[in-house]
């Protein structure tokens, strides 16, 4: 065996990785895996300017196929043309629009500029809140509702949603923890409001929201 | 300015929106071809197969949920057509293709190689890769698919999808010492 051969995959996770963080696709916490073993390591940094030639060159080999002629689209509406007519558009979702703000952020984009997430998250939030406000007018209120301190009369929390968390992932979290915006972002973290009335109530909401997949940061604030 | 996103265009087309299929036809079909051609090794076929995607893209667009990007849906969508159109063919057919597969890689990388062009030499490796091979590079570094992404597309566990990049990698390490390139990798 080839003395510098590479261990098997299973046994090398980072350099597994290495195609996506040079794609510009990994979740915030594996590119910073990756960047902070580029940084000690090498023969890992010289590996992965291998990668970055293979990027090149595919997207270079891609890119020389040319594209299709317009009889693809010729041909596309003339079926859709025999297909049976619709009834007019439906009008679009809520979660829909806030998405659009988030859409024109490529990963790789997001990958690498965390200002420009922190922004989107900064919208994101904003038209979270006014959706929740707009729900609380809109929705009738259940009996069993009155049991559950109002949001207004809880704690606060302080919390930093994952990177690769999506708006509808947001606004399903915020919904589901009876929780509304209240702050931030200061220094990338958000102000919460949730319902709780006890110290008890709280700790056991904060290790609630520490569990979920959607934030990177929870803890109770002063 | 703010592009209309591809959920948005999605949403409209469930409605009979022939403008917003135009819309989204013409940000994705270049992508979605060349990923289709790879596959089929026939450019009309590929054309064939595009109309065919987004077909389907208007039939089913009220029932998108959003799980996955718009993107990652046309492509998966883009695969069975794909592989579906193969499995169609004769199988004289298929082995002609094998044939010329085979015959493009034997000599386009030596031919590079006489031309001492580095770059050249890695895309005629990187285009001589066995099909699923090469299928997961152009995913990964083409279309930028994350690992969840390619494992939706392509209908395998995520951790398959990391070590089929791998071998697909080492893969093109062995290819590039045949034609004369040791990159001391694997």
């Amino acid at each position: 065996m080839n003395a510098t051969m590479k261990p098997e995959p299973e046994n090398d996770d980072i350099e597994l990785l290495l195609p996506w963080y040079a794609a510009g696709t990994l979740s915030h916490r594996d590119a910073a895996r990756v960047e902070s073993a580029l940084a000690n390591d090498a023969e890992l940094a010289r590996r992965f300017e291998l990668v970055r030639d293979e990027l090149g060159e595919t997207i270079r080999s891609n890119e020389s196929l040319g594209a299709p002629s317009a009889r693809a689209m010729k041909q596309l509406f003339e079926k859709i043309d025999a297909e049976p007519v619709r009834s007019a558009a439906p009008s679009v979702s809520f979660m829909t629009r806030v998405s659009e703000f988030m859409a024109s952020f490529s990963p790789r984009t997001l990958a690498y500029a965390g200002g420009v997430a922190a922004l989107a998250i900064v919208l994101q939030a904003g038209v979270i809140g006014s959706l929740i406000g707009e729900r609380s007018k809109t929705t009738p209120q259940l009996a069993s509702a009155e049991k559950v301190a109002p949001v207004s009369q809880g704690v606060e929390a302080l919390v930093q949603f994952a990177p690769q968390a999506s708006a509808a992932d947001i606004a399903a979290f915020l919904e589901a923890n009876k929780a509304t915006i209240v702050g931030g972002p200061a220094a990338g973290h958000f102000r919460i409001r949730v319902a709780a009335a006890t110290k008890e109530q709280t700790a056991e909401i904060v290790k609630k929201l520490q569990d979920s997949k959607v934030v990177s940061f929870a803890a109770p604030a002063n | 300015m703010q592009q209309t996103s591809d959920e948005v265009l999605i949403q409209r087309i469930a409605g009979g929106d022939r403008l917003a299929m135009q819309v989204l036809f013409a940000r994705h079909h270049v992508r979605v071809y060349r990923f289709v051609l790879r596959l089929v090794r026939n450019e009309a076929t590929a054309e064939d197969l595009i109309s065919e995607v987004f077909l389907d893209v208007w039939r089913q667009a009220g029932r998108f949920e959003g799980r996955s990007a718009v993107s990652t849906w046309l492509l998966a969508i883009a695969r069975f057509k794909a592989l579906s159109a193969l499995r169609g063919r004769k199988e004289a057919e298929l082995d002609d293709d094998v044939a010329e597969a085979i015959e493009d890689v034997s000599d386009t990388p030596e031919a590079a190689m006489q031309k001492k062009d580095k770059g050249e030499i890695l895309r005629k490796c990187i285009e001589t890769l066995s099909p699923d091979h090469r299928e997961i590079i152009d995913l990964v570094y083409y279309h930028e698919k994350s690992v969840e992404e390619v494992a939706e597309i392509v209908g395998i566990p995520e951790n398959t999808v990391k070590t089929r990049m791998f071998y697909a990698r080492k893969k093109l390490a062995e290819s590039l010492k045949a034609a004369g390139i040791e990159r001391g990798w694997p």
